[in-house]
């Protein structure tokens, strides 16, 4: 049982504690933040979107590449400049191609993308209902005889 | 078929396609003409972006503006190249660079900086190597670099007569690259 806590308490810690550590995760200079936390924020959520394409799977906001560095200079340069979240990233987009983009748009070409999970989840859903109702079939019991429901009316009647 | 042989042939099949589809993309890895990483350029069909740089300080090359290229271009295709003194690749395709010039093509340079990386050493670097190009810009900031979807450098640009964007090469231009396509493109452009 104190195992058990102890174990609890554990696993809890990082998810209490990592709000005040983040900060010191980020890779962002202090000298890159906007002055206002505001739109510095939205910065950060738009630099969280984008790719950083010379490391190819980390976002801008996670990286110490040159390149991620100049994105995140024109993300917060988009920002003071009032465009939205959209917009900065469509800015974006514009040069770089939607594989720029982390969570990519649907259309033709991300079509196979985004469907072929849910394609095979539901074929393997079906394969999981054709595989149970055939074996309830093979295993349903054979039907009571005469002499059986005879009994069973006798001891429900007791 | 029974649906026994259905069952027995789907999987043999599936292995067939995969291994089919599996040496296509290997053997286009090894000639080239398939890049797992490649990514085609946003800019491709597009007009050359805007921008005006100044001149490369001490490189006795006047600088870049898009109109210089809108205008070398209306003549024949032209180059631009995104290059730094320090970078391996750009020396790798540097000959190749030289060779295009003294063959008369125009071939126009952009000196690449990104986040504090600056580049000191390009006049020398030049000096050292040779220098292909008519104008040279500086791009202190990074920012003409993103406007042409620059991923790092080197990355050369093929622009046509129109001033639209018509090939993209991310990485050093090798013997094989400039044999196949960048010489077609430049005949096909001309």
């Amino acid at each position: 049982m104190r195992a058990l806590v102890l174990a609890l308490v554990l696993l809890a810690t990082p998810a209490a504690v990592s709000p005040v550590v983040a900060p010191a995760w980020a890779v962002i200079d202090p000298r890159e933040m906007l002055p206002d936390p505001e739109q510095e924020q939205r910065a950060r959520t738009i630099g969280k979107e984008l790719r950083c394409l010379v490391c190819q799977n980390q976002s801008i906001d996670d990286s110490n590449a040159g390149l991620a560095q100049d994105l995140r200079r024109i993300v917060r340069e988009r920002v003071t400049a009032g465009d939205s979240n959209d917009q900065v990233i469509a800015f974006v987009t514009d040069r770089y191609g939607d594989y720029v983009r982390l969570t990519p748009p649907f259309n033709a070409a991300t079509a196979a993308l985004w469907v072929s999970p849910v394609l095979v989840l539901a074929l393997g859903g079906l394969a999981v209902f054709g595989f149970y109702r055939r074996r309830q079939v093979i295993d349903a019991p054979a039907p009571l005889t005469e002499e059986e429901r005879a009994r069973l009316a006798r001891l429900s009647a007791e | 078929m029974t649906r026994r042989q259905v069952m027995f042939a789907l999987p043999a099949l599936a292995t067939l396609g995969a291994a089919g589809g599996f040496y296509a993309m290997l053997s286009g890895m090894r000639s080239g003409s398939f890049d797992p990483r490649g990514v085609p350029s946003a800019l491709i069909g597009r007009s050359v972006p805007g921008f005006d740089l100044a001149a490369l300080p001490g490189s006795n090359k006047p600088g870049l503006a898009s109109r210089d290229i809108i205008a070398a271009a209306a003549q024949r295709p032209v180059l631009v190249n995104f290059f730094a003194s320090w970078c391996v690749p750009c020396l790798v395709e540097h000959p190749h660079l030289m060779r295009l010039a003294a063959e008369g093509v125009p071939v126009f340079g952009i000196n690449y900086h990104s986040g504090s990386q600056t580049d000191p050493g390009a006049v020398a670097w030049l000096r050292r190597h040779g220098d292909p190009f008519l104008r040279i810009g500086i791009d202190l900031t990074g920012r003409v670099a993103v406007d042409f979807g620059v991923y790092g450098v080197p990355e050369t640009y093929i622009i046509d007569r129109q001033g639209v964007v018509r090939w993209r090469m991310a990485g050093p231009i090798t013997p094989e690259i400039l044999d196949e396509q960048v010489r077609p493109l430049l005949r096909r452009l001309a």
